[in-house]
């Protein structure tokens, strides 16, 4: 286990109870402090009383973009909270998301995973971030 | 307005001439397809000249001269065949023989035209003509549609079965991998909701199967003499545990027996969805009316909720297939999103209908009405 790891907190945010719940037993193996939020609503109140140190959601939740949207509140509290987002939406939709930083610029998450996301997968990507 | 192209091949300039003066001018309306069909004319001298025409843009609809200087008009039909092109034609005859009649129509011609012809004839013979492409190419847009509708089916089915697979894997993968560690309480939870979701998944499945065999039309519908009392006094059995264990007032509203001729398994369904759901999106201590009533021999069914309601936007989706209103209130309610949309095939079948008065916040009624069947 991290010693650094165990001050970090995340903010875990999607209405999928089940991936919730697995990501958060993953990420509190791994030594993270994390505050699970099943929607929008819960997030953004939770972002008004403490600050993460990383937030990692789900794209998809009351509406289509709500990750977009959680992303865009986050960034405008803190720049510097990195944004993970969550989507099975690439392999669903064939939305795709690949391609150059400049492409994606507008999208305001610092790394998207797509869904069904590995334990090591992600951890791998929250050490980048918080680390790195 | 839509335009077709017709081609005209002659010889003879004064044909050809006349021919595009009388169909530029003229339109065919469709009212089957509320349209209006004008026509974009080119010209051929020749069966070879036509042939290269017919390579570059096909036309809808060839008005092919037989007695041409090079190859036949017979010739031209063999080479469209040969190459699998299309097109729907219209063979002018000098004098109509029964020979070149016969080996026409088995080339693939669609109709003839003698010569010499009016003016009148040829409207008549290419309004024809025209109508059977449109509605050709309506047939076949209506296939496309169809065939879009069906993938998209599946690709909603497939992504709402592979959901649960996924949670159960995973919790499966942290029970491998002792995430917990070696004391087996710990996952409880895990196992629970395990449960959950492949409950969901079966009930998809059921759902999927009442659907598919009304929508196929290959299940026997029994025709009975039915108590539909019975019947709604059955589905709030089923959701007595439920309605007990939240404090809801489920209450029928039937002056003794409902006495109704219909397939019994349709208006269970009818009855267990709607009951169902009034207790799902109902709130604590809420109520539950059910509304039997028969009138002009339909039955109408009417259960209102206390519950969430619906906005005018969630309402024009509702009853569409996979859908599911998503909103903080209804993220720990599971269902399968075809319950709704099977219940209205129903009440098609009935020639009847299925809708829904909300008011957000404060409840819904649902209304089905039942035709007395076809």
């Amino acid at each position: 286990m991290n010693a650094e790891a165990k001050e970090k907190l995340i903010l875990l945010v999607d209405d999928d109870e089940d991936f919730l719940l697995q990501t958060r037993m993953a990420l509190e193996a791994a030594g993270y402090k994390v505050a699970p939020a099943p929607g929008l609503k819960e997030a953004e109140a939770l972002l008004s009383e403490q600050r993460p140190d990383l937030v990692v959601a789900d794209l998809m939740m009351e509406y289509m973009d709500a990750g977009f949207v959680l992303c865009h509140r986050v960034k405008k509290r803190d720049s510097t909270i990195p944004v993970i987002l969550v989507t099975a939406v690439t392999s669903e939709t064939g939305m795709e998301f690949e391609g150059t930083g400049e492409d994606r610029s507008w999208i305001k998450a610092d790394a998207i995973l797509t869904k069904p996301v590995r334990a090591e997968q992600l951890k791998r990507e929250v050490h980048r971030l918080l680390e790195g | 307005m839509e335009a077709l192209r017709v081609l005209v091949v002659d010889d003879e300039l004064g044909m050809r001439v006349g021919a595009s003066r009388v169909l530029e001018r003229y339109t065919v309306p469709v009212p089957e397809l509320s349209t209006e069909l004008r026509f974009e004319v080119d010209l051929a001298e020749s069966g070879e000249a036509a042939l290269e025409k017919l390579a570059q843009t096909p036309p809808d609809i060839l008005l092919l001269d037989h007695k041409l200087p090079g190859m036949t008009g017979l010739e031209v039909l063999e080479r469209l065949a040969a190459d699998g092109l299309e097109v729907l034609t219209v063979m002018i005859t000098a004098y109509a023989t029964l020979e070149t009649a016969v080996t026409a129509t088995k080339r693939g011609a669609f109709d003839f035209l003698a010569k010499p012809f009016t003016p009148d004839e040829l409207r008549a013979t290419i309004s024809k003509a025209s109508k059977h492409v449109a509605l050709q190419r309506q047939a076949r847009r209506h296939n496309e549609e169809k065939r879009r509708i069906k993938f998209e089916f599946v690709r909603v089915l497939a992504h709402e079965l592979k959901a649960p697979l996924a949670a159960v894997e995973g919790y499966l993968l942290a029970l491998q991998e002792r995430a917990l560690g070696e004391e087996l309480r710990a996952y409880d939870p895990m196992v629970e909701r395990s449960l959950v979701r492949l409950s969901g998944m079966r009930k998809l499945v059921v759902d999927l199967l009442d659907m598919t065999r009304l929508e196929s039309g290959q299940k026997k519908r029994e025709m009975e003499q039915l108590d539909v009392r019975e019947i709604a006094l059955h589905a709030i059995e089923t959701v007595r545990a439920e309605s007990e264990k939240r404090r809801l007032a489920v209450t029928l509203h039937a002056e003794g027996p409902v006495p109704f001729i219909a397939d019994r398994g349709e208006v269970e369904l009818v009855l267990n969805n709607l009951v169902t759901n009034a207790v799902k999106y109902n709130r604590d201590g809420g109520q539950v009316g059910i509304h039997l009533e028969l009138a002009d021999g339909a039955l109408r069914v009417r259960v209102s909720d206390t519950g969430i309601g619906l906005t005018p936007e969630e309402i024009g989706r509702l009853f569409n297939d996979f859908v599911r209103i998503k909103n903080e209130k209804t993220r720990s309610i599971s269902g399968s999103g075809l319950g709704l949309s099977t219940v209205k095939k129903v009440a098609e079948l009935y020639g009847g209908e299925a809708k829904v008065e909300s008011q957000y916040g404060v409840g819904s009624t649902f209304e089905v009405t039942l035709g007395s069947g076809r």
